[in-house]
């Protein structure tokens, strides 16, 4: 990843702080946090107007679930009309759902006439825990491969260590996936089982064993791309001037790489991890599926097949959120760590 | 790709063909352009040499007949291998020129329009950023019974979009407040005639770079959508489908899972080393 790239893939939390007012302190803390989470609400809703577009107005969903029987089974079609509300004017369809959604309770799914959230909260549970293992096991280990590329920086185990990333970068989660069933769990080792197996009532951590090719191709995905970018941040930091001061005055490389580069590029390395989080919300969807994990992913592609209109408007709505959620908490985290925008905030 | 991100008329220096060949000198800008063109030449070439029809029984079910063995309903995986790259090549290069044509367009308007416009723009597009590009591909086919080919190019399309307007706006920040734009608006020129013959001929490196980019992310999301199940022709071989249809036989057959899987990580990894070798000439040039 290029310094060009970093720049304008990486939003400056500077470019989010209000301008300077006339308060100090707390004040003017407390306006930006106000600002900031104004926005997070209005993107969301925001969001909650496009799920709503995308699924009820591009389409015919009745026709799509019905298929061949449209045309010969009226009772049906006026059955599912009557449930989706097809009567109603689109805005009027679109706050009794915001309504629901608001009030806890997303409607019922099409395809088994149950309620939505009752499905839906354990997959929501299950996912999470695969996106967080997925992450603990993905940030430590990109930051270790960029600090000793750094280490041996344009030499030939930074160029090896480099070809190697670039490569994985462009692979799509599926080709990783199958690519590692194909090695750990079917055709070369057997040691790996290749699909998840859960009792209803259980969950899938329960046999862990099961959840190492999911995580291992989720980090597989991701990693390439996080290491990639912070060993660009990492070199920049490194090529500045007080990291070639904190080296005059005779502090140990180890020291000033931990110390001086490491924690600079932290903050950058946040925002990337952040856009990486919601990436991994994202890439779910393909990894539940391949390895049968029951999770969101699994269920919006199983509801999507179905054209469980409500049941995909839910796991929609979910799932951006993450992106949503993650990207606040990452510009706060930029913004508490990083010096300079204390100070343009607070004063 | 010249004629999407560089349409100017000729009076301009001709920035595009300095670049190219400026990336020719990149290592890995030729190794990945030629494993590009080998798998594009197979994609296009292939099924005339095909050695069986493209859905001919050849014998029983994940049998070792043939060179790769047979998939699940018999048919020979070479020959499904050498029909099924269309989809997913013609899918993602239409759906990726549709992508950087529209975010260029947005980006460049908000930069260029600056302040209110400029807002507005960039909190929409942060709205269709927070759905992973294939939630929003999802989201559309749950109320469509079979895809056609323009909806997926759509979808490909408009899923890129709000991602290469971010970079768009990015780059075209630093050049609207350059001397020769102000001069261009000084002089009288119409606002669609600046951006067109001064603000985007300046923008190619990156923008060509991101283009490789979005291809190589195109080529994943098609294959992935195709490995879901969702594609314009469910009895077209199909690399991204042929995952899917073929996966139960794994442990016995797995050249009918594998074969395809490796032609689209060849594919992606020849697409990614491309817009990296630019990328690399794109950096040189602003540094």
């Amino acid at each position: 990843m290029t310094d060009m790239e970093l720049a304008t893939l990486v939003p400056d939390p500077l470019e989010e702080v209000a301008p300077p007012r006339r308060q100090h302190g707390a004040a003017a803390w407390a306006v930006w946090l106000a600002r900031r989470l104004g926005l997070a609400l209005l993107t969301l809703w925001l969001v909650s107007v496009l799920v709503f577009l995308a699924t009820a107005a591009l389409g015919d969903p009745v026709r799509a679930i019905l298929g061949r029987d449209y045309n010969s089974n009226p009772g049906r079609v006026a059955q599912l009309e009557a449930q989706l509300n097809a009567d109603d004017s689109l805005v009027s369809r679109y706050f009794s759902w915001l309504g629901g959604l608001l009030s806890g309770d997303p409607g019922t799914s099409l395809a088994n006439q149950r309620p939505v959230w009752e499905q839906i909260s354990s997959s929501v549970v299950n996912s999470a825990v695969l996106v967080l293992l997925a992450a603990a096991v993905m940030i430590p280990l990109a930051f270790v491969v960029a600090m000793i590329s750094v280490h041996y920086r344009r030499r030939r185990p930074d160029t090896v260590i480099q070809t190697i990333l670039l490569a994985m970068a462009g692979l799509p989660e599926f080709v990783i996936g199958v690519l590692l069933i194909a090695l750990f769990a079917t055709t070369v080792f057997h040691v790996l089982p290749a699909v998840t197996i859960s009792s209803p009532n259980g969950h899938p951590w329960d046999n862990p064993k099961a959840m190492v090719l999911p995580t291992l191709t989720l980090v597989l995905w991701v990693a390439p791309y996080v290491s990639r970018i912070v060993r660009a941040s990492l070199l920049e930091v490194i090529d500045s001037d007080y990291v070639e001061l904190a080296r005059l005055k005779g502090i140990p490389e180890k020291v000033v790489m931990r110390k001086h580069a490491l924690l600079n590029a932290i903050v950058p390395g946040i925002q990337v991890i952040a856009l990486q989080l919601a990436f991994l919300a994202g890439g779910v969807v393909i990894v539940e599926t391949l390895f049968a994990y029951p999770g969101i992913g699994r269920l919006l592609v199983d509801s999507v097949r179905n054209h469980d209109v409500p049941m995909v408007q839910a796991l929609s709505m979910i799932i951006a959120s993450v992106y949503v959620v993650v990207n606040l908490v990452a510009d706060l985290l930029s913004i508490l760590l990083t010096p300079r925008a204390r100070t343009a905030i607070s004063s | 790709m010249s004629t999407e991100t560089a349409p100017p008329p000729p009076a301009v220096a001709p920035a595009e063909p300095s670049t190219f060949r400026k990336a020719l000198r990149q290592k890995r800008f030729t190794v990945g352009l030629t494993i590009t063109l080998l798998v594009v030449g197979f994609v296009i070439f292939a099924p005339y040499f095909a050695p069986y029809g493209e859905s001919e029984v050849v014998g029983p079910p994940y049998s070792k007949d043939g060179f790769l063995g047979t998939d699940y309903l018999g048919h020979d995986v070479l020959t499904r291998v050498m029909y099924g790259g269309k989809e997913i090549l013609i899918i993602a290069v239409f759906g990726t020129i549709l992508g950087m044509a529209l975010g260029t367009a947005i980006g460049v308007i908000a930069a260029y329009a600056g302040g209110w416009w400029d807002e507005v723009i960039m909190r929409f597009n942060d709205v269709v950023l927070a759905f992973p590009q294939i939630l929003l591909a999802l989201l559309v086919l749950t109320a469509i019974e079979q895809p056609s080919a323009w909806i997926l190019i759509l979808l490909v399309g408009v899923s890129h979009a709000p991602r290469v307007a971010r970079l768009a706006r990015g780059v075209a920040l630093g050049i609207v407040s350059r001397d020769f734009v102000i001069a261009a608006e000084a002089l009288g020129e119409k606002r669609s005639r600046v951006i067109l013959a001064e603000v985007l001929p300046n923008m190619n490196a990156p923008l060509l770079a991101e283009g490789g980019l979005r291809l190589t992310f195109s080529i994943g999301l098609v294959g992935s959508l195709g490995f879901l199940g969702f594609s314009t022709d469910l009895g077209a071989a199909n690399w991204g489908q042929m995952i899917q249809e073929n996966r139960l036989g794994l442990s016995t057959q797995p050249w009918a899972v594998l074969a395809p899987v490796l032609m689209i990580a060849i594919f992606c990894i020849g697409t990614n080393l491309m817009a990296d070798g630019i990328a690399q000439v794109a950096q040189r040039g602003e540094n």
